[in-house]
């Protein structure tokens, strides 16, 4: 079995078979899924893309060159208020979006360089305290400058924000092409698509080269990368920078997709879940990063069928299923973790750490330790 | 200056409550390098057991003075928790022992969010008020107010924590934690029985959390199934500020942060001129952490420690 | 090794999530008309997890309270009997899944939705709806922006925070004679927005404001902020925000020795705040929008009927009730139960709610915006007195 699949995947005609499968599963997706299960699983779509986009940029930060950032929200909040703010009737200002993206990326990589500068000596849960710290110091300004002078309109939020317009194209509103209407949610869908692809594009690429060598080399031996010649500070501060830039492009798209934006979407809650898709999915492993996305936005609206599964199978509702769903969500954290430590789909060189000494090690530990055993 | 007085009462009361959670974190900490999110979570049940056994008390009428139903309540809170932090480890943690860190804060994360949500259906969506059983009496100095029950929980906690040192620092319990922390394989060939450690110090934990979710709940008169996330946090900063692993630098951070946003929200404005008010508060606590830990990268109290590969 | 399996795995829980979401649609099918009876779906949004949990089931109780009723009573609509079903979802207070939730419900084709609770979610929820045309009365939020976006098909039946706030405003200065006045919020849409208008409507009724100080909606100690404000003498402490946070606000208040009366918003005029502040409950004065409940024509039955069924009023329930009822007699009004027809009698609408007369302006907001003030006498609420709050817009 296992031979037989080895010798699967090095045929080239399959591969190309998969890919081709699978860019056409891409492209019918949001129609599969709007005629079975309706427009609300298509934003949630949508969501799942923006998501990955979020992971694929943290992962760079944790999974790369394993910095733990528990603020990294934060970012894309700078991205999403970039955006609201510049493209709404807010100041009165409405930039096309083409504009606005690089300028999130670029603004958001900027912030990410001001939170990576001072913490450049911290390391482990030092550093995710005072990313934290910086992640709600973000959210605490956002939420307060609508005083004395009004720039972000405080806990009132942005509203009336533009929607992503290419030239005369509005993505949020209904096209009719070959005589199908796409609403709203489809277009963005393709967008978000287009760019989760080319951020993935990107992670690949990041991920063999010389930088993505050099965050792997800080993340497993800081001292012996420098040793090695590799710039710590600048490979650093890089890595918070690209991760944020991701953060900021998927919270532009954010902000022209939703119409309104205010700082509770920004909170640490968000930053938690989005470090849990990385570490659950496989951290380090774009697959793996991408999967624990589309699993922990899509499972959570899953469990929304709690209620109807119960009436099927009692008859009668017994527990409210609102109150199941983040208990039984809390539960599959802790069971996938206790299961699956290094992750779903844990990448290559974790597997092979993890895989050789870690049985052995327990082993070891057992015997030695448990001296009642 | 009867402000500032009274800033940093206020202050030092919030920080003893820090101080106290705080210790369940850098305990934790100390031995496994894990992050315990669920702490906070901990010390909410020991609040939400306390007022069930007060409610308990109340239903059946019994005939007796409040203070010795509160020690009911925290004594049951305290069973309650110590058993809830020794299942937390086996179950959640105890597995993961040998995985990657991370692996154990994403199921740290997710037991936060089952206790929550596990006291959400026990107890309902309600807040829940704390019976008012001790009298609350104020005593005014130099245009200051302090309460009898401000004065208690100092003590206590105080009381508490030297305990808690003297354990650590005196007694062969704590000289087995203090190996186990250091290092865990050397102190199992040294005869230590490393399992029972790790168990006994999420059992101290739990059982301080308790004392202090009580604790909370008494001086606020409110207990909620949420509480317990914000004042995690705030503990869990309080014991990096002042370095975490180190149970000293634990009780300094806390009373150090109580009183940092005590005279943060109090005096922001002035400092500022007006530009930032109290709503800066929290922003003025991580600003000072973050100047702190870039100044000192282990916190206050906190030993370099070498990263292990 | 790992690949097959997982993929296996992966197909297993797309499968599963598919036939579970599968009998969710199956079972709408099979609600059609069975029974010679047509069932019309209304839509409920609030948070039902996380911290405003208790809020949201309160919401969600009084809206299921008033389609029990109307159901036992039977509506016929175009000569059918009509049974009402509440499709109740969980926004969890996050604008982001709020317009899932919104979706959602327009999938399932709700003829109206009673939400979202806050004003957070109901704002970028109500562009949804009003793309698919359906009706949204929001029992509860109160941001001036919600109704300021055009849409036909957004109402409230709560005052919003001008409403309020002016009122409140101006009863501090006037009635309660105070001068000196402490403004603290939560830094929430809610209790921002209010704030910013009880602080401009005490200033124009020639108050002044001595200090502006600020907490968060998770806080349990506001002593800091208290003994800021207790150098600076005020004669009243406003307070925009929940009970949760203003309970403890007054007893720390007490506690600190300051003498200043204690105003509240909506937010705090509920039973929770009485059980939760509990002696230092008494005399603290706070409004609530529209007429007091037991005054109002099947204002006690409804209190004592969702008493007896759901345990204490938490806040907005009564506002829920009429949200859903007003949504009804539309409905009846336009013998209809599709958006479309009967949005237009929304305007039109008039009718005795339980929270007071119930009539929309031009933007949806409730017209008239009579605020009742209540003050705690002796561990209970007692009306001081309505008054009328007048246009809601600038």
């Amino acid at each position: 079995m296992t031979e037989r699949w080895q010798k699967l995947r090095h045929d080239h005609r399959v591969v190309w078979l998969v890919y081709i499968a699978l860019a056409m599963l891409l492209v019918a997706l949001p129609f599969l899924t709007g005629a079975a299960l309706g427009r609300g699983w298509v934003r949630i779509l949508d969501f799942t893309l923006l998501y990955v986009m979020l992971a694929l940029g943290l992962n760079i930060v944790v999974g790369y060159a394993g910095l733990l950032d528990l603020g990294y929200i934060a970012f894309y909040a700078v991205g999403a208020y970039l955006y609201a703010l510049l493209a709404s009737p807010h100041f009165g200002l409405h930039l096309p979006f083409w504009a606005l993206l690089p300028m999130g990326a670029g603004i958001a990589g900027l912030f990410g360089i001001l939170l990576g500068a001072p913490t450049l000596r911290l390391r482990g849960d030092y550093l995710a305290i005072v990313t934290l710290g910086f992640g709600e110091i973000i959210r605490i300004f956002l939420n307060n400058l609508n005083a004395p002078i009004n720039i972000t309109n405080g806990p009132q939020g942005v509203n009336l924000i533009d929607p992503i317009a290419f030239g005369g194209f509005s993505f949020s509103q209904t096209h009719t092409f070959f005589g199908a209407s796409f609403p709203g949610i489809y277009t963005y869908y393709y967008l978000f698509l287009a760019l989760a692809l080319l951020i993935i594009f990107v992670s690949l690429r990041l991920q063999n080269s010389r930088i993505g060598r050099a965050w792997v080399a800080i993340r497993e031996d800081e001292v012996a990368a420098e040793a090695m010649g590799i710039n710590t500070r600048n490979i650093k501060l890089l890595a918070f920078a690209m991760g944020a830039s991701f953060a900021g492009i998927s919270g532009g798209l954010f902000a022209g997709f939703q119409g309104f934006i205010s700082p509770e979407s920004f909170n640490l809650f968000e930053s938690i879940i989005v470090l849990c898709m990385i570490v659950l999915g496989g951290m380090g492993n774009i697959a793996g990063v991408i999967l624990g996305a589309v699993l922990l936005t899509i499972f959570p609206e899953a469990l929304r069928y709690i209620g109807d599964l119960q009436s099927y199978l009692f008859g009668h509702i017994v527990v409210d299923a609102a109150d199941l769903r983040m208990l039984i969500f809390g539960l599959a954290l802790v069971l996938i973790m206790v299961f699956r430590p290094a992750g779903l789909l844990p990448s290559v060189r974790r597997r092979h750490e993890f895989g050789s000494d870690a049985s052995v090690l327990a082993q070891e530990q057992a015997s030695l330790y448990d001296t009642r055993r | 200056m009867d402000i500032l007085t009274q800033q940093l009462i206020n202050g030092l009361v919030l920080g003893s409550i820090y101080a106290l959670v705080a210790l369940g974190y850098t305990m934790v900490y100390g031995i496994l390098e894990l992050i315990n999110f669920a702490h906070g979570e901990v010390t909410m049940f020991g609040a939400m057991i306390c007022l069930a056994v007060i409610g308990a008390f109340a239903g059946s009428g019994a005939d007796m003075h409040g203070a010795i139903i509160v020690l009911f309540g925290l004594l049951a809170a305290i069973a309650v928790c110590v058993g809830l932090g020794f299942v937390i480890e086996r179950v959640a943690y105890r597995p993961l022992r040998r995985a990657p860190r991370l692996a154990a804060l994403i199921t740290a994360i997710g037991v936060s969010i089952v206790l929550q949500n596990l006291a959400m259906l026990i107890w309902g969506k309600q807040y829940i008020s704390f019976p008012p059983l001790l009298p609350l009496v104020r005593y005014e100095f130099g245009g200051a107010v302090i309460t009898n029950l401000q004065i208690f929980i100092m003590i206590l906690s105080c009381l508490l924590m030297a305990g808690l040192l003297l354990l650590i620092k005196r007694t062969r319990l704590g000289r087995a934690m203090r190996a186990t922390a250091q290092a865990q394989d050397i102190a199992g060939l040294m005869g230590i029985n490393v399992n029972t450690i790790i168990s006994l110090t999420f059992i101290i934990g739990a059982a301080l959390a308790a004392i202090a979710g009580v604790m909370v709940s008494a001086y606020y008169g409110l207990a909620h199934y949420y509480m317990g996330f914000m004042l995690g946090l705030k503990a869990f900063t309080a014991a990096v500020l002042g370095g975490i692993g180190n149970i000293a630098g634990a009780m300094l951070g806390g009373l150090l942060l109580g009183v940092i946003e005590s005279l943060g929200a109090g005096y922001i404005g002035t400092l500022t001129g007006g530009f930032l008010g109290s709503h800066y508060q929290d922003v003025f606590a991580f600003f000072v952490l973050i100047l702190v830990l870039v100044i000192r990268p282990s916190g206050l109290l906190g030993e370099r420690v070498v990263e292990r590969a | 090794m790992d690949g097959p399996r997982m993929t296996k795995w992966a197909v297993w829980a797309f499968t599963i999530a598919l036939s579970l979401s599968a009998c969710g649609q199956k079972e709408e099918a099979a609600t059609g008309t069975t029974t010679g009876e047509v069932t019309v779906r209304i839509g409920q949004v609030s948070p039902l997890t996380g911290p405003q949990a208790h809020l949201g089931k309160d919401n969600d109780n009084g809206a299921r309270l008033a389609l029990d009723e109307i159901n036992a009573t039977g509506v016929t609509l175009g000569g059918k009997k009509v049974k009402f079903v509440l499709v109740s979802e969980d926004d969890q207070a996050d604008p982001r899944i709020a317009t899932i939730v919104a979706d959602k419900l327009i999938d399932r084709r709700v003829a109206g939705v009673i939400g979202h609770l806050n004003s957070g979610t109901s704002i970028p929820a109500s562009k949804r709806y009003h793309e698919a045309g359906i009706p949204q009365i929001s029992p509860s939020a109160t941001a001036i922006a919600y109704t300021a976006q055009g849409f036909n098909t957004t109402y409230r039946v709560m005052t919003n925070d001008l409403q309020q706030g002016r009122v409140l405003g101006e009863y501090a200065v006037k009635k309660l004679g105070t001068q000196r006045i402490a403004i603290i919020d939560d830094r929430t849409a809610y209790g921002q927005g209010l704030a910013d208008e009880v602080e401009k409507a005490a200033k124009a009724a020639g108050g002044t404001i001595v200090a502006r100080e600020f907490t968060t909606d998770r806080s349990t100690d506001f002593l800091a902020i208290l003994t800021s404000i207790k150098a600076r003498k005020p004669d009243l402490v406003f307070y925009g925000g929940m009970d949760a946070q203003g309970a403890p606000m007054v007893k720390q208040l007490h506690s600190l020795g300051i003498k200043a009366k204690f105003l509240g918003g909506d937010g705090v005029q509920t039973f929770e705040f009485l059980k939760l502040a509990a002696v230092d409950a008494e005399g603290v004065t706070a409004s609530s929008p529209g007429l007091p409940l037991d005054s109002m024509p099947g204002g006690k039955e409804f209190r004592e009927k969702f008493t007896a069924k759901y345990g204490v009023i938490q806040n907005y329930a009564p506002y829920a009730y009429d949200a859903a009822m007003t949504l009804v007699e539309a409905m009846k009004k336009a013998d209809s139960a599709e958006p479309a027809k009967y949005l237009a009698e929304l305007p039109r609408i008039q009718r005795a709610g339980v929270t007071g007369p119930i009539g929309f302006d031009e933007r949806g907001d409730i017209r008239g915006g009579a605020i009742t003030l209540y003050q705690v006498k002796n561990g209970k609420w007692e009306v001081l007195e309505t008054v009328m709050g007048g246009a809601g817009q600038k």
